[in-house]
């Protein structure tokens, strides 16, 4: 196992030394310390790795991830996970505004709450998260899982595509052409595989399902004569 | 872009420390903000029927001493005053109104930063780390502390858009975001009473919070009622002379984070900022809610 400290390295020495792993893994198992919130930590990795963060991280740690499975060992902020393609993110507290954006694959884990527009624009993540989600969650989403074991804010799934959403307590509000659906065993099959990945203990029965009416992302034939 | 700091000390003990634990807090946001700070400062507070008032000149050779002594016999108050860099800090035994115009009067150049009878303001434009070294802030004692670091996006690098803004007796605030309706909230605010030295937004802000708090309004009502009627984005970190208070509007783009132990409130627009902390590993460190009122008050003495 490797540590770094980055109260004596910079984030880019840290960056760099994992981004060395990409072409030959020399080293599977990291451990960062003293994050103290600093942005880009462990951005663009593309190895199997494990990465163990200690505390609380600054903006879009683990973006544009591939292959690598990171642990924060506290708070994430702004855009955690952002672009991710696979590998893994598990946030042991919560995590601010935009989990997740428009990441394309792999699976982000948030044992807290995540803040605003969690998920927004996502594109094929898989995001659990154990407590809620901000206002604006998944706007836009348009491939992906967003499950959410606690209550969702204002505006759910607004403009929503093609990700299935699933929540066990309460939404607050769905977006626009946001709707609530069926639950069939496929869904809870999903729902299962998704907690066995992610290692929290829910019961699928327990969730209900949103996903999109499919009305807005067509071009409304009525609307021809405004052009 | 721009940084807000506060830090709202829960134990007295820890009062002589405040400008030490604040420096490390308001330099870790100069990427937020590099063109210009400042901080209000609660403290050091002036008996009943006193004032205190933060007064700044250009020149930094200004005479004070002699504005002083002609404040004091023209005025007819009880006065003693120090200097702190171009800033000077008077305390006397007057009401607000008259102070206000007798400088106004006779002092056109010196420019009040705030009045009260704990806050003390003091900013100007540059790096963060030169003005906490301008005004020995490491040294400073108090209840509780705001502050800002400003990028500026809309107006000149100036003093006139350097916060924390203050428009009524120990109120302050700072602000990171901009509102839309500020021009036409200002002339309302005008007919009410409420003066503005300068066009900026977050001073309406200030003017706005200083007339629902003239009108009777707690602060958290006064804050409430701001979630109404601005419009655009902010979060603002607010000091009274007993409180202190965290707001975000209901969209929430603008940062903020907040943690506390036994000892202390701290905010800020990033964690970074609060790394120096004493006990923050053992902190509850949280995300602030969109359009919700966070306020700490300390009963009245």
């Amino acid at each position: 196992m490797r540590t770094i400290d980055i109260t004596h390295q910079s984030v880019r020495d840290l960056n760099q030394a994992l981004h060395d792993q990409a072409p030959e893994c020399t080293e599977r198992e990291w451990k960062v310390l003293n994050p103290a919130g600093k942005h880009n930590i462990a951005c663009g990795l593309d190895q199997n790795l494990s990465v163990d963060i200690m505390g609380h991280t600054g903006y879009f740690c683990g973006g544009m991830n591939k292959k690598a499975h990171l642990v924060i060992h506290g708070n994430a902020g702004q855009g955690v996970g952002e672009n991710m393609m696979s590998g893994s993110i598990r946030v042991k507290g919560d995590a601010s505004q935009a989990a997740g954006a428009t990441a394309h694959g792999g699976l982000l884990v948030i044992e807290g709450n995540a803040g605003a527009r969690c998920g927004i624009s996502m594109k094929g993540v898989d995001i659990v998260v154990k407590g809620n989600v901000g206002h604006m969650s998944c706007f836009m989403g348009q491939a992906g899982h967003l499950v959410v074991c606690g209550d969702a804010g204002d505006a759910l799934g607004d403009s929503l595509y093609e990700v299935q959403i699933f929540v066990k307590g309460n939404v607050k509000s769905l977006g626009a052409d946001c709707v609530q659906k069926e639950m069939r065993a496929e869904h809870l099959q999903t729902l299962k595989d998704l907690f066995n990945r992610s290692g929290i203990d829910e019961e699928p029965e327990a969730f209900k399902r949103y996903g999109s009416a499919r009305n807005l992302y067509n071009f409304k034939v009525d609307n021809a004569s405004a052009y | 872009m721009c940084g807000i700091v506060g830090l709202y000390l829960k134990n007295p003990a820890l009062g002589p420390k405040l400008g030490a634990l604040f420096e490390p807090m308001l330099i870790a946001m100069t990427e937020r903000g590099p063109d210009s700070a400042g901080f209000a400062i609660y403290g050091d507070e002036v008996p009943e029927h006193w004032i205190k008032l933060t007064l700044r000149h250009p020149d930094p050779y200004f005479d004070w001493e002699t504005l002083a002594e002609r404040a004091k016999t023209e005025l007819s108050a009880q006065l003693s005053w120090f200097q702190n860099a171009n800033v000077a800090v008077f305390k006397l035994e007057a009401d607000e109104v008259s102070a206000r115009g007798w400088f106004a009067e006779h002092a056109k150049d010196v420019l009040i930063l705030s009045v009260g009878r704990s806050i003390e303001i003091l900013k100007e434009v540059g790096l963060p780390i030169e003005i906490s070294e301008r005004f020995s802030l490491s040294g400073m004692q108090g209840t509780h502390i705001i502050g800002h670091t400003r990028m500026a996006t809309e107006s000149a690098v100036t003093m006139a858009g350097s916060h924390p803004f203050s428009t009524g007796m120990d109120l302050c605030l700072v602000h990171n975001g901009s509102l839309s309706n500020h021009n036409r909230l200002r002339e309302n605010l005008k007919r009410e009473g409420i003066s503005f030295e300068t066009e900026n937004d977050s001073e309406v802000a200030a003017g706005y919070l200083t007339w629902r708090l003239r009108e009777g309004d707690t602060l958290k009502q006064a804050l409430e009622g701001a979630l109404t009627d601005l419009d655009g984005f902010f979060t603002f970190t607010i000091g009274t002379r007993d409180g202190f208070a965290v707001i975000r509007d209901p969209i929430a783009c603008k940062p903020a984070v907040l943690a506390e132990t036994d000892d202390y409130v701290a905010m800020a627009s990033e964690y970074q900022a609060l790394t120096s902390l004493p006990g923050i590993e053992n902190a509850k460190v949280w995300e602030p809610e969109p359009a919700t009122v966070y306020a700490w008050e300390r009963a009245s003495v």
